[in-house]
């Protein structure tokens, strides 16, 4: 899966301390401990982690805004630490909070921006692209999540970088505006750009990335397509087919008997239940010909496959969250 | 999208960058209101003030002739201190330092932008200040304004680099309050328009020794008598190297 190209970045066993803290007795806090990972032109390669995990922290530290206490990173064969102008020149960033000043105008700023480039792109048609020209003429303290959201891709995007990072990017994004910039940054991706974004949603991973790092604990636990991470047990790491079927009927429990080896049956609430385990198609075919026996028509029926959220919790353990 | 997106071509010249900044850093302190009143407003009401007013009679020199150097001082510190302070400690709190330094501007250039646009606005200032104090009377010689205006520069560097060290250790609020608080201290009691020898003598020893009172006494010297005294210069490029080795030091930039 991963490209043969030269990585946009490689973060080989990054450690990173902060404080020292008073609420440590004036020690000092490893927010990020022995964390690797390689991100790919051409690609989307998301760290997936909780609140706390090291993601900001480890973006920051790649982009040179952060030193790190320890272990190697490189963003386009450069070391961040020492990079000069023409290394910041093709990196794009969006901050978590967004860096824009609150007086400021987006066509203004976003000119401003530009002007710290050779060769910028074309502001109108990137305004235009994210619908910034429909709030243009507000200062951005009077924006919305969304729209402040919007307008600091755009900054981060009109150098043209040929690596883009994004930290937490559909935070505040309103279901059109989310559709919108999950689009731009998949085109983005095809035309070749290198894009590596936190986020703490399951969803934007399952949506946007081609390789996922999960973080835990300052470090990258599980890595993999999204397709592989669902398929493993990463306990074990043996190949999952565990499904769940979800059903509104009367007298599930009925069922019990029936059922095939190693499902598991549990009554959710009054009248719910779910069926968990390697679920054959014989299983279904079975639990349908006993409804078709007693002439019950369930509410509802629905078959799910893990989500990248059971993978997640399977990884951090449901009891720490 | 592809339309849009070209290859990259690297970063604009360095000059081009700091001369954008410097412009965009210019714009947003014109626009800012506050920020107006305390870099011309005040200083033109302390000009009139002292000019009709006889507390600087008997100091060598028209009430006007006297009063107007000190009000450039008093310029100096409402923009490079004052003024760039706060900006710098908000821009501080939203990121847009953090923001900015990750583009190719980067920290160097950011703030040479900032020194720029505190050298444009102190120019407008000047201009504006020399403007009303002429309409007053005020007509110095040729020859000092080389030495008036270099020593105005160098009286700016030390409140720059005093500024950026508020705004790079404190919270912007704090920073609002220490650099406005000072601004009124040093302008009333530091020796910047009114001179030290008018001051309580509790303060006369001590005002010396301030950027305050040193780039009063300094530009008073050169615009009054065409002299550069040393000692106000010495303690000038003192404030200035000890302030900004500091924010070199301490500034944090999130």
């Amino acid at each position: 899966m991963r490209s043969p190209d030269s990585p946009v970045l490689t973060i080989d066993g990054l450690v990173k301390d902060v404080g020292p803290l008073a609420s440590l007795d004036g020690k000092m806090l490893r927010v990020v401990s022995g964390l690797s990972l390689v991100a790919e032109r051409g690609q989307v390669t998301a760290l997936l982690g909780a609140n706390g995990a090291g993601k900001t922290t480890t973006l920051e530290c790649a982009q040179g805004l952060q030193k790190r206490t320890g272990g190697s990173i490189s963003l386009l064969g450069a070391d961040p630490d020492t990079a000069g102008a023409d290394l910041r020149s093709r990196v794009g960033v969006m901050l978590q909070d967004g860096g824009l000043p609150p007086s400021a105008r987006p066509i203004p700023l976003l000119r401003h921006v530009a002007g710290m480039y050779q060769k910028p792109m074309n502001v109108d048609a990137l305004v235009e692209r994210l619908g910034i020209n429909q709030f243009s003429r507000t200062s951005v303290r009077r924006l919305s999540g969304g729209q402040k959201q919007r307008l600091a891709l755009a900054a981060a995007l009109v150098g043209n970088p040929e690596i883009l990072f994004l930290d937490e990017p559909s935070a505040g994004l309103d279901p059109q505006s989310r559709q919108m910039v999950f689009d731009l940054i998949a085109e983005l991706r095809d035309a070749g750009m290198g894009i590596v974004l936190t986020t703490h949603l399951m969803d934007d991973a399952e949506r946007l990335a081609d390789y996922v790092y999960i973080i835990d604990g300052g470090h990258n636990v599980v890595e993999g397509t999204v397709a592989e991470l669902l398929q493993h047990d990463h306990a074990g790491d043996s190949a999952i087919t565990d499904r769940t079927l979800y059903f509104d009927a009367p007298g599930g429990l009925d069922f019990a008997g029936a059922l095939g080896p190693g499902l598991q049956l549990t009554e959710t609430r009054s009248g719910s239940y779910s069926i968990t385990g390697a679920i054959t198609p014989r299983d279904l075919a079975s639990l349908t010909a006993w409804w078709a026996e007693q002439n019950i028509m369930p509410a509802s029926l629905r078959l799910e496959a893990r989500s990248l959220e059971d993978v997640f919790l399977d990884i951090s353990g449901r009891d720490l969250r | 999208m592809s339309k849009l997106l070209s290859p990259n071509a690297g970063p604009a010249s360095l000059p081009r960058r700091i001369m954008q900044q410097g412009r965009y850093e210019t714009i947003t302190m014109l626009r800012n209101g506050e920020q107006l009143i305390l870099a011309v407003v005040l200083p033109l009401m302390a000009l009139v003030g002292l000019t009709v007013t006889p507390l600087l009679d008997g100091l060598g020199g028209s009430r006007v002739d006297v009063a107007t150097p000190g009000i450039l001082a008093l310029c100096a510190m409402s923009t490079a201190f004052t003024g760039q302070g706060i900006a710098t400690g908000f821009d501080r709190r939203y990121g847009v330092l953090r923001f900015l330094s990750t583009t190719p501007l980067g920290r160097g250039g950011l703030i040479a932008g900032k020194i720029l646009a505190v050298l444009v606005v102190l120019f407008l200032q000047v201009l504006v200040v020399g403007a009303v104090a002429g309409l007053l009377g005020w007509q110095p010689r040729l020859e000092v304004w080389l030495p008036g205006l270099g020593l105005l520069v160098l009286g700016a560097a030390a409140f720059t680099a005093l500024g950026l060290l508020v705004a790079g250790t404190v919270r912007p609020e704090a920073t609002l309050a220490i650099t406005n608080l000072l601004w009124i201290l040093l302008g009333a009691l530091g020796g910047i328009v009114v001179p030290a020898d008018r001051l309580p003598s509790l303060l006369q020893g001590i005002v010396h020794f301030l950027p305050s009172g040193a780039l009063g006494q300094a530009l008073r010297d050169a615009f009054l008598l065409g002299i550069v005294p040393f000692p106000a210069v010495l303690v000038l490029l003192l404030w200035t190297v000890l302030a900004g080795a500091a924010a070199i030091r301490w500034f944090k930039w999130n």
